[in-house]
């Protein structure tokens, strides 16, 4: 009885000391997000936490890379008919979720059925989508009514909403209710039992994962896991606390540090500074086109002369290897970029817009400016518009209010008297707005159209209409510049310029790659 | 003794009915959508009306509020809009955290500015008095942030002795529970001694003067058990008052703490909460609140009973 107790004790200790060496081995790398992750269906919503949280969990079935090529992801080949009309797609082999089972064409077609009712360039296409089909376990068929020149951008794109493949009980999910199961097919597995909203999330490697042979580039190629469990921090959310963390090797990278926190972290010995999403993000204003004085495109234009990009840069970003001034609406240096028809702005100065003003038949009406208090990264930005406005001429009534509020309250269309608005700014990541499909602010279709502002031009309509049919690379570009010109002409908003997102690392994780997001995949910790 | 904690605790329906209505009503008539908020920067208005319809906020002010207050009565907070969880799990998760942080500066607090309050109180008018009260003045004055800047600059940047930010469960271990908890424990508790420590010097001192006291020292009682004994046992009232207090206001007053310290209390989800304009549970975390409230004054009472004999309810 003594010997076999003596036994079990040290099983139990052997036991104990194998765990202890198997958690010493156990290479976590520990993550503040930009900001908390709450909503865990990334199809349900925009918000870029929750984008985030899908690449994680879920594949897709292309990818965009560092040169903004729709590259294949879940995808092995695909086939156009001459016509374009009927697409074919085989899906690699290998490809499971992590319930073991395997990813299936009807899961493909489930989840892009899904997003199709969701996300903006989803639901373009499925109007031009007649049927789709699922010949074989491993092969998918869309069938389109009429040819349309964007469907790989759509089911590649990198940003919300991502296309993220869900098993098909998941995907059958009505559109508008939020999933409850986190089953995917990527390259971790979340823990579910270990999430705790505002404090963390974790993720283990899926060990089954099939990675790509190619490289990582953006959204695309190989998503190799070189560690054990990832976790973010959902807690750290004061900037000195972050940065402090970080120093003192508590946390290992900062996804958005602040940029008053840069400098002194390049000064840490064992941080480095990064900036792996070279694509950045643009700042936006919005006209309210529903009211005066914003309903007259010749005040608009007004506003757009009176908006240099350099003064919202230096006073938002204020580091200068961190912003460029950009007259494009698609975001400088992705296919689309051009400086067409921004020369209402970009070739534009005050003593311009006060003649434009004085031309335009202003009555005087105060701009109502929403601007956020809350949210330090646009914070300082309707200052800025409200100090141009007023020297160009405008009269202008800025309304201090929080984040949450605003975003509230820029859904209404009543007037500004009665609880609406004039104008709010606004950030977006490139590859948010870098086609005519996919810039919300260029919807232009009156109260029916997709963002807030309700912007209204039959010319711009049909020039986007045109841009989503056209399949010829050279003539897109051409009709995206047209696109673009015409939204300068009529001022749907105002390009503010762009600036790129450091990232905060500690020096013994490597591993960082071009991506256009926040991806975690690849990163060695050392 | 009994009919009063009864009548005690019946008192608390009223209570906590007007603050569930007044509750309701301030969230409903402040502004913000929640639906706009969950659909996220890049959404149109018809999803975010769809939205709006799924979590029932189209429906009349008076139906919303019978669901609620009918969820309430069957012992149901409700489900989070944002979390999707339900609000007594998302304060199950977040109880522990605040709990220990509030416990551990209030025995901070205690047991630094009682002793200090009766030593000032003592030796009255004198230098210790003197920079007690100096210090005092410091401890309302400087801000909880700047406080905590500093000593994590110092106890943990420099002298890298303790972590900067998060919080362990006590379930991982006493070691690193208490190791993430000292510096926000101490963070938070500069302002209590400081109140404490005035409210015991004052009452103490008014004991002092009291005839029982010339009778304990003419008895030739030591000095220790004169000031313990007779003086602060009777001066205790006022101390356990604003101790009562102190703990109620730290269990919903970590905001900032729980904030710069990156720990996930009640304090992070209520400001969470009330960002994202998520109804239940800022509705949630505010009745429970209340009934903490409640609860601990029901207790600062009774206690009265074991200081004050001459007390009787």
């Amino acid at each position: 009885m003594a010997f076999s107790r003596k036994l079990a004790a040290f099983a139990a200790f052997a036991t104990l000391a194998a765990a202890g060496v198997a958690l010493a081995q156990e290479k976590v790398l520990r993550i503040v997000p930009h900001s908390n992750l709450a909503i865990l269906d990334p199809i349900w919503t925009t918000a870029y936490m929750s984008r985030n949280h899908g690449y994680m969990i879920y594949d897709t079935l292309f990818g965009t890379d560092e040169k903004n090529q729709i590259k294949p992801q879940m995808v092995e080949e695909w086939t156009a008919s001459p016509d374009k009309r009927l697409w074919t797609f085989k899906l690699r082999k290998g490809l499971e979720f992590h319930d073991g089972k395997a990813v299936t064409s009807e899961d493909v077609v489930a989840s892009i059925a899904r997003w199709g009712k969701r996300d903006a360039m989803g639901t373009a296409l499925m109007t031009f989508v007649d049927r789709m089909d699922t010949p074989a376990p491993d092969t998918f068929r869309i069938f389109l009514r009429e040819a349309c020149g964007f469907l790989l951008e759509a089911l590649g794109k990198p940003s919300s909403n991502v296309l993220f493949i869900m098993p098909k009980r998941v995907a059958d999910t009505d559109a508008f209710k939020q999933i409850d199961d986190y089953t995917g097919s990527g390259p971790y597995i979340f823990k579910r039992d270990e999430f705790k909203p505002g404090d963390k999330a974790v993720y283990l490697r899926n060990a089954k994962y099939v990675p790509r042979k190619e490289g990582p580039s953006g959204s695309a190629g190989g998503k190799n896991v070189y560690v054990d469990r990832v976790e973010w921090n959902l807690a750290l959310r004061d900037a000195q606390a972050q940065a402090n963390a970080l120093v003192n090797g508590e946390v290992d990278v900062l996804e958005a540090p602040a940029f008053e926190s840069v400098e002194g972290l390049k000064k840490a010995a064992n941080v480095q500074i990064l900036n792996p999403a070279p694509a950045g993000l643009q700042y936006m204003a919005r006209f309210n086109h529903l009211h005066k004085p914003f309903d007259n495109p010749a005040v608009r234009r007004a506003a757009l002369a009176a908006f240099s990009q350099e003064p919202f840069l230096k006073a938002q970003v204020g580091l200068k290897e961190y912003y460029r001034p950009c007259a494009s609406m698609f975001t400088c240096g992705t296919p689309y970029g051009s400086p067409a028809g921004s020369d209402i702005q970009s070739k534009s100065n005050m003593k311009k817009a006060q003649e434009l003003l004085k031309s335009s038949g202003y009555d005087g009406t105060p701009v109502l400016i929403m601007k956020p208090t809350d949210l330090a990264s646009i914070q300082k930005l309707p200052d800025v518009a409200a100090q141009l406005l007023r020297q160009a001429g405008f009269k202008v009534d800025l309304q201090a209010m929080d984040w949450q509020t605003l975003v509230g309250r820029r859904s209404k269309k009543d007037a500004p008297d009665k609880g609406g608005w004039h104008m709010f700014l606004t950030a977006w990541q490139a590859h948010d707005i870098w086609n005519p499909i996919a810039n919300a602010a260029l919807d232009a279709r009156g109260e029916k159209s997709g963002w807030f502002g309700w912007a209204s031009d039959d010319k711009l309509n049909d020039l986007r209409a045109q841009f989503m049919r056209e399949t010829d690379d050279a003539k897109k570009k051409q009709l995206a510049e047209a696109v673009q010109a015409r939204a300068f002409e009529i001022g749907t908003h105002a390009p503010l310029g762009e600036y790129v997102q450091p990232v905060a690392a500690r020096k013994n994780i490597s591993g960082f790659f071009t991506t256009n997001g926040n991806l975690y995949w690849n990163l060695k910790k050392n | 003794m009994y009919k009063f904690l009864a009548r005690r605790l019946l008192s608390t329906i009223p209570v906590l009915a007007i603050v569930a209505v007044l509750v309701f009503l301030m969230l409903r008539l402040t502004p913000g959508d929640p639906a706009a908020i969950l659909a996220g920067d890049a959404a149109n208005t018809e999803q975010i009306a769809r939205i709006r319809e799924g979590l029932g906020l189209d429906r009349p002010l008076p139906v919303q509020f019978a669901i609620w207050a009918k969820s309430i009565l069957s012992g149901d907070l409700g489900e989070s809009f944002y979390f999707k969880m339900k609000v007594t799990s998302l304060i199950g998760q977040r109880l522990e955290a605040t709990l220990s942080l509030a416990t551990l500066t209030i025995i901070f607090a205690v047991f630094t500015a009682v002793p200090l309050g009766v030593l000032a109180a003592w030796r009255f008018g004198g230098w210790f008095d003197r920079i007690l009260m100096g210090f005092s003045v410091m401890g309302f004055s400087v801000p909880v942030f700047v406080l905590a800047y500093i000593l994590i600059w110092i106890v943990s940047l420099k002298l890298g002795w303790l972590p900067v930010q998060g919080y362990k469960p006590i379930a991982e271990g006493f070691g690193p529970f208490i190791r993430h908890l000292i510096l926000p424990a101490i963070t938070l508790s500069v302002i209590y001694i400081a109140l404490i420590a005035r409210v015991t010097r004052a009452s103490v001192l008014e004991a002092l003067g009291e005839d029982y006291i010339r009778t304990a020292r003419a008895k030739g009682l030591p000095e220790s058990r004169v000031l313990i004994r007779h003086a602060l046992t009777n001066a205790a009232v006022p101390i356990v008052t604003v101790i009562g207090i102190g703990i109620a206001l730290l269990i919903g007053g970590v905001v900032v703490t729980e904030s710069v310290y990156a720990i996930p209390g009640l304090g992070r989800l209520t400001v969470d909460a009330v960002l994202a304009r998520d109804f239940p549970t800022i509705q949630g975390v505010i009745l429970f609140f209340s009934v903490i409230y409640v609860m601990i004054n029901l207790l600062v009472d009774l206690s009265y009973v074991f200081f004050d004999p001459r007390i009787r309810y």
